[in-house]
């Protein structure tokens, strides 16, 4: 379904990824680990097309296709779904409004019919109630005055509203207590299905727990230093990165 | 009409004045001309014009449509069907009363006045004088100080039509009025409406102001007068749609008594100048003054917003919130003076302007001018200039919605509070749909 090969991308003067090559079946869920500023974040908002970051060397393609070469909202409509880190507020658009266009911005791209309103408030309420959300906030801006872990979640109900074939969840676990972690992890793998894979990226093997991943990598100083199955994820929380910074270095 | 290069309207003035008006009438119009021939057109010498230049209006010669003021309807069939055309796209509600105004002249043909509650008066100027000129009088020569403003001049030597709103005492208008001024031909036409509106003491009514145009090189020149009695309410709703290559000066005067509540709600998006000057006095203990605004010039548009909150009385509120959008080549003026004078203890005073610009080569020059003279008062304002938020619009595309709609969809949100101030449903809907350009999507957004 994706196929990194030999990622090279810099923002400014600054050489974030260094040859990464990562390759994602349908219905595979992969974890990306590694440590703070290895370049996760950049990696993927480049596979959502953010266009803050300059592919120097290397391709990616999806479903066969250069997915460098598509826009940001045609990549979102062919269903590569990012969760952000850092999620983004916009004052003065609902919630509401802005979970119908994107979801009918995406149908119209499939030359599909909007959704109607009922069916749209319907299946709103179902996943709000699965995310534990209160219905109000669809009112409130889009993140604006949200706590950290509204926010994630948030994300995850776009996640589920929009059932992205590809999902790349950004650190969605940080800023998460136990209880919230289980309700996205939930809501990930509930979508889980032999059509459709999902990147996890995190920082701790803690989430790994609740969402257990086929493949384990790790980013380190723009590349992927170590792949594995889940039980890389433990020997990371035991040892710590220092170790794999140094091969990183000596490679 | 006699084309000089620079137009003195002595000749049209003559023309004009020889109806058969009150001699107080004949003498307000004299000095208007006057005061017009004394003061000039304002160079951009003068600080209060530094931005915005008239100076085409040296050069060319308008027509005052001086004939047959008071004969009623005189709009020929060619502009009637021309208006009625204008007024398919003005038309907000047909609950509302509706007075027409062609070229500055009421049409009673495309007007539609509904029956009113008993002492309400909505009526037409020309009507008024012809008929019961005793009871406009005073407002007419008294309430506007037109000596240092040679628009607010010129548009007294030509008084003779508009419309007229009274509410009594205690009255609810039930139906919001809507005045619509259409300017129709080819020809370079002038009007100089002139509106009165008086709430009595407790009244309240809702009025809407909305200008269109066909021509591409009219001149509109109104003035709008307000009294609000003690506790009066009025919202009042401009909607400034002119055609791009006309010129739109306005001015619309506040005089708010004793607890009474004004709120303005200004929209501009038409014309090439827009100039609007809004003058609220509040001259009374207890009053609330709220004046919204929009402006949204493209192209090489120039839109000038000037207010004016006078506080002379203590414990009063105004607040106020100015935004502009501009794209293109665009230049937007926005200067907030607040007088808070002497006696004008426990004053709250809140302005806002916030332009969003959409193109390197708009501009826009904000000035806010607080000259406070009472120490117990709480004043503040704030101005930003800004562009569109680049996370804002990945993030919206990266959800998949399409670059174009993404960008709508910001600039109406950054519009839409000041849309959201507008309480009457059709007036807010239409807004919606001008800022949604198109994009039909405007059911849920907040
Ligand atoms: N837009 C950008 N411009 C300049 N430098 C950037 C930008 N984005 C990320 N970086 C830099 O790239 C490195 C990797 O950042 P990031 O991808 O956010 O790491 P991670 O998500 O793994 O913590 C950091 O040194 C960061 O400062
Ligand atoms: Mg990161």
């Amino acid at each position: 379904m994706l196929e990194i090969k030999n990622l090279h991308a810099r923002a400014e003067d600054n050489e974030i990824l260094k040859g990464v090559n990562l390759q994602v079946r349908p219905g595979e869920i992969h974890a990306i680990m590694g440590p703070n500023g290895s370049g996760k974040s950049t990696l993927s908002h480049i596979i959502a097309g953010r266009e803050d970051y300059e592919v120097t060397e290397g391709e990616i393609l999806y479903n066969g296709k250069d997915l460098l070469d598509m826009d940001i909202e045609e990549r979102a409509a062919e269903g590569v779904f990012l969760a952000f880190q850092y999620p983004v507020e916009i004052a003065g658009v609902s919630n509401k409004y802005f979970l119908r266009t994107a979801m009918n911005s995406v149908r119209k791209y499939h030359d599909e019919a909007p959704i109607k309103r009922k069916e749209f408030l319907a299946l709103l309420k179902e996943n709000l109630e699965k995310l534990g959300m209160d219905k109000v906030m669809m009112d409130r801006s889009v993140n604006e005055d949200f706590s950290g872990g509204e926010k994630k979640r948030n994300e995850i109900l776009q996640m589920a509203m929009l059932q992205p074939t590809l999902a790349v969840l950004d650190e969605t676990d940080s800023g998460l207590d136990i209880d919230a972690l289980k309700i996205v992890a939930d809501g990930v793998n509930a979508l889980r299905s032999p059509e459709r894979a999902t990147i996890v990226v995190t920082h701790y093997q803690r989430l790994l727990d609740y969402i257990v991943p086929d493949h384990v990598h790790v980013l380190a100083g723009g590349k992927i230093v170590r792949s594995g199955d889940k039980s890389l994820a433990f020997e990371l929380e035991e040892k710590g990165y220092g170790f794999l910074q140094e091969e990183a270095v000596a490679t | 009409m006699i084309a000089t290069e620079i137009e003195t309207y002595q000749d049209q003035h003559a023309a004009f004045q020889t109806g058969s008006s009150p001699d107080w009438l004949v003498a307000l119009r004299q000095r208007g001309l006057d005061a017009f021939t004394r003061l000039g057109l304002p160079t951009r010498k003068l600080e209060d014009w530094r931005f915005t230049n008239v100076s085409s209006l040296t050069k060319t010669a308008y027509d005052a449509g001086t004939n047959g003021l008071t004969a009623g309807d005189t709009a020929s069939s060619e502009a009637i069907a021309e208006a009625s055309d204008l007024l398919q796209q003005a038309s907000l509600d047909e609950d509302y009363h509706r007075l027409v105004f062609i070229n500055g002249r009421y049409n009673e043909k495309l007007s539609q006045i509904h029956d009113v509650n008993s002492g309400v008066v909505i009526d037409t100027l020309a009507n008024a004088l012809s008929n019961r000129p005793g009871e406009v009088q005073q407002q007419l020569e008294s309430e506007l100080d037109f000596n240092d403003s040679a628009f607010a001049a010129l548009n007294t030597a030509f008084v003779g039509d508009g419309a007229i709103i009274d509410v009594p005492e205690g009255v609810t208008l039930d139906r919001p009025v809507h005045l619509v001024f259409l300017s129709t031909g080819s020809g370079r036409t002038l009007s100089n409406p002139r509106n009165l509106i008086r709430i009595g003491k407790g009244g309240k009514a809702n009025v809407i102001e909305s200008f269109m145009g066909h021509g591409d090189s009219y001149f509109t020149n109104a003035i709008t007068q307000v009294t609000l009695a003690d506790s009066a309410e009025l919202d009042h709703h401009k909607l400034q749609h002119e055609q791009v290559g006309a010129l739109h000066i306005s001015t619309t005067g506040v005089d708010q008594k004793a607890s009474s509540r004004f709120r303005s709600h200004y929209f501009s998006f038409g014309a090439s100048i827009a100039r609007n000057e809004l003058d609220c006095l509040l001259d009374g203990e207890n009053i609330e003054t709220t004046l919204n605004g929009l402006y949204m010039p493209t192209g090489d548009q120039l839109m000038d917003c000037r207010t004016r909150i006078d506080h002379a009385m203590p414990h009063c509120n105004s607040y106020e919130l100015y935004k502009g959008i501009l794209d293109d080549k665009a230049k937007g003026v926005f200067n907030g003076k607040i007088f808070v004078r002497e006696d004008a203890q426990k004053t709250d005073a809140k302005q806002s302007n916030q332009a969003l610009l959409l193109s390197d080569d708009a501009v826009v020059n904000t000035k806010p001018q607080l000259e406070i003279y009472a120490d117990d008062v709480r004043c503040t304002h704030g101005a930003t200039i800004g562009e569109l938020e680049e996370d804002a619009l990945y993030y919206l595309r990266a959800r998949g919605v399409p670059a174009d709609l993404a960008r709508q969809i910001l600039i109406f949100a950054f519009a839409n509070d000041v849309v959201q101030g507008v309480e009457l449903p059709a007036v807010r809907r239409h807004l919606e749909s001008v800022l949604l350009d198109g994009h039909d999507l405007s059911e849920d957004i907040l």
